[in-house]
């Protein structure tokens, strides 16, 4: 027996060898021209390019020693724990879920509220700035864009490459209209999200009867356009270099947050002047726009009009067998999904007070895509925890400076960022194949609520 | 709703006239006329490839047909020409349904939502277009409990009822048929439309198929169907048409047309020393 064991685990020691050097070979053939070579400007301009043997190294080890472990180790471990399971009888998945997991909407909502307070009871005023705007801030704008981009991609399952193009029409809508005219945030936010809802009408209006890749292609030209578009009229749009200067939200018209106005908020409430107040302030406008999204995509998706969505990406041909006009309701889709970016936009541009084409190139919608993706399709709790994800990563990688220690002190972590996302996308995809929450949670139920697994979703094709 | 008040009337519902469909240079129907009467089963049969599905393609407004005049009575004595309306109008306007052959289910969805989806027109019209809806008016609440009611009564006819909750895509091959069939019914039409509805079931389920469409009928709705096996038809019909490479052969009661020798050669084949005689009778047929 024992003898047995052993002559087993030799077995599993080779083979273990054998695939870590397997994984060796393999990360020094991809890294070789990713990471050993780097290409650098001399002092007479010219390019030239030295290797990095030490840094490619690193990764070839890190490749083959985790391959090693990962088969000799952690590998037979879990077999262990799998076959013991069985043999008591224990059931893989357990129906009853746990306190935390029931209740876990409302933690998260109250850790939301408090968030902005505790970082600064926590780092202080100058220190929070940093939390609640990085992370706070830019996580929440990003889970508002793959919220709206749900709607079209999740729920209706038509499949948007030029979100951002919406994005853009908000924020320009804000940037313009408050520049020129000097009507308040509160005015134009609506404004902005009805002014992208008619341009999505409008865009989807042609482009609708498409189906699938086209679809797809189509409205990743329409993003490019209008990103051409705020380029080129520079009249308007003053071009490349942007709109700035915007104004900031007010509270609600009663206090302002410029410095030097009559009715300043930090003067009205005897506090030192620091820009955080006004960092928490937005904190809580793109929560409360969350929030919104939130409530009505729930809304939606028990009306009529969000049954239809979820049908359409079902079956387009059942669909119009039952009556259903497939095209208003692609539109309304559409339009509602646009409408939630438009007020993304007019959010940014007033948070920014600087807007530019720059802000609204293809890899935004290819990432509020990939969030949408990775959170699981039609899921608000996965996508949002997909874009904290996401987001938040590659935030803390401009903290990770430990990294330099390992490194060297060239490496910058936010150079890897493309990367770490693709290789994050890999291994999601690989072990969630449909996103952190595949799950669907029905509409309607006679006896009881009981979520549809993923497997019985379609993506839809149009 | 109940089967004693249905007056069976055999007013026409459904009248094809000089139906032909192109495709490039293929006939794949030409020169077909037939009509349906209102509360009986009407069987369009005929061997594969030879239009069938192309026919309630054209009716159901998938294809636009190339030539001919579909019209449709209502209860309410208006008359419709379906070849004009849009594919989602043939429903909504013509109360027209229809189930397909490789079963269209919206699988992601449970039962009961499917259900629900059918009555999108009604809840639409009931919740404002989602205005009124989303601020809850108790005119919408209750438009949404009929229609759970509604949907109820169709589970049980499909006796579906236990498995309302489950995702559609779920349920076994037969229930899948069922389901579809009931989904059509939640639409409210006056003629549905079956595209093979028992194709692939086994005889208990079969069984099941027949007891559905006759309550179906026994409730007013004049029924449609497609079928290729002619034992089948033969059991539920009232009413058969038979088509042969996009030409209609026969057209009359079960029984007429067991015994039609045009049939029987369409799906039978001929004796070598019957050749002649079955040419003779179809240029017969023909030539107007």
């Amino acid at each position: 027996m024992a003898t047995a064991s052993a002559a087993g685990n030799q077995a599993v020691m080779g083979k273990a060898l054998r695939e870590g050097i397997f994984a060796g070979v393999v990360a020094f053939l991809m890294f070789l021209l990713f990471v050993g070579i780097e290409t650098y400007q001399d002092i007479n301009n010219a390019l030239v390019w030295r290797t990095r043997w030490g840094l490619l190294a690193i990764f070839v080890i890190v490749a083959a020693v985790g391959r090693f472990v990962t088969v000799a180790f952690i590998k037979p471990h879990i077999d262990q724990r799998k076959l013991n399971k069985a043999k008591d009888g224990l059931l893989d998945v357990s129906e009853k879920k746990g306190f935390l997991r029931r209740h876990f909407l409302k933690f998260a909502l109250v850790l939301l509220l408090v968030y902005p307070f505790l970082s600064l009871l926590i780092v202080g005023k100058q220190g929070s700035l940093k939390y609640v705007d990085n992370f706070g801030i830019q996580i929440l704008i990003y889970v508002m864009l793959a919220w709206g981009l749900n709607i079209v991609v999740g729920l209706a399952g038509l499949l948007d490459l030029g979100y951002v193009a919406f994005y853009a029409v908000g924020a320009y809508s804000y940037a313009l209209l408050s520049s020129h005219f000097g009507f308040s945030f509160w005015i134009l936010l609506p404004l902005s999200g009805i002014f992208a809802a008619l341009w999505g009408i409008m865009l989807g209006f042609p482009v609708l009867r498409l189906r699938g890749d086209y679809l797809a292609i189509v409205t990743l030209a329409f993003g490019e356009i209008i990103r051409l578009v705020l380029i080129n009229w520079t009249d308007v749009t003053k071009g490349t270099f942007g709109i700035a200067g915007i104004p900031k939200a007010t509270f609600f018209g009663i206090w302002s947050f410029d410095t030097g106005a009559p009715n300043n908020f930090v003067k009205a409430w005897g506090l030192s002047a620091s820009s955080v107040y006004y960092k928490i302030f937005l904190f809580y406008i793109i929560l409360a726009l969350c929030m919104l999204t939130a409530y009505v995509t729930i809304r939606l998706r028990r009306m009529p009009i969000g049954r239809a969505w979820e049908a359409l990406r079902e079956d387009e041909i059942a669909c119009r067998s039952l009556g259903i006009d497939t095209v208003t309701t692609k539109l309304t889709a559409f339009a509602t999904g646009a409408m939630f970016g438009g007020f993304a936009g007019a959010f940014f541009a007033s948070r920014q007070g600087f807007v530019s084409p720059e802000s609204f190139v293809f890899l935004e919608s290819a990432v509020i895509l990939a969030i949408v993706v990775l959170g699981g399709m039609g899921s608000l709790t996965g996508i949002a925890i997909a874009a904290a994800v996401m987001v938040g990563g590659t935030e803390i990688l401009r903290e990770m400076s430990f990294l330099k220690v390992v490194f060297g002190p060239d490496f910058t972590p936010e150079l890897y960022r493309m990367l770490l996302f693709g290789l994050a996308m890999v291994i999601v995809m690989l072990f969630k194949p449909r996103g952190f929450v595949g799950t669907r949670e029905p509409t309607a139920f006679l006896k009881e609520r009981r979520s549809v697994s993923g497997s019985f979703t379609k993506e839809g094709h149009g | 709703m109940a089967s004693g008040t249905v007056t069976m009337t055999k007013d026409t519902i459904l009248k094809v006239e000089h139906l032909s469909m192109k495709f490039g240079g293929l006939m794949a129907i030409n020169d077909f006329s037939f009509e349906a009467r209102r509360g009986e089963i009407t069987a369009l049969i005929g061997p594969n490839g030879a239009g069938k599905t192309t026919v309630f393609n054209c009716i159901t407004g998938f294809y636009k047909p190339t030539m001919g005049m579909i019209t449709l009575a209502r209860k309410n004595g208006k008359e419709l020409l379906l070849e004009r309306l849009r594919d989602f109008e043939i429903n909504k306007v013509g109360g027209v349904a229809r189930t397909f052959q490789n079963i269209r289910l919206f699988s992601g969805l449970t039962v009961l939502e499917n259900l629900l989806v059918a009555q999108h027109n009604v809840l639409m019209k009931a919740s404002g277009y989602t205005i009124l809806g989303l601020l809850g008016l108790p005119t919408y609440r209750k438009a949404v409990d009929a229609s759970i009611e509604k949907a109820k009564y169709w589970l049980d006819k499909a006796d579906l009822t236990d498995r309302a909750d489950d995702p559609a895509g779920d349920l076994p091959y037969g229930a899948q048929r069922r389901l579809e069939i009931a989904r059509a019914m939640c639409t409210g039409p006056e003629l549905l439309c079956l595209d093979e509805p028992a194709a692939g079931l086994n005889p208990r389920e079969s069984a099941a198929l027949n007891t559905l469409l006759h309550s179906i009928r026994d409730e007013g709705v004049s029924i449609l169907l497609i079928e290729h096996d002619m034992s089948v038809v033969m059991e539920i019909s009232d009413h058969v048409v038979v088509l042969e490479y996009g030409q209609k052969i026969s057209d009359g009661t079960p029984d007429h047309v067991k015994n039609d020798p045009k049939v029987i050669a369409a799906y039978l084949g001929v004796e070598d020393d019957e050749v002649d005689e079955v040419i003779a009778v179809e240029l017969e047929g023909g030539h107007h």
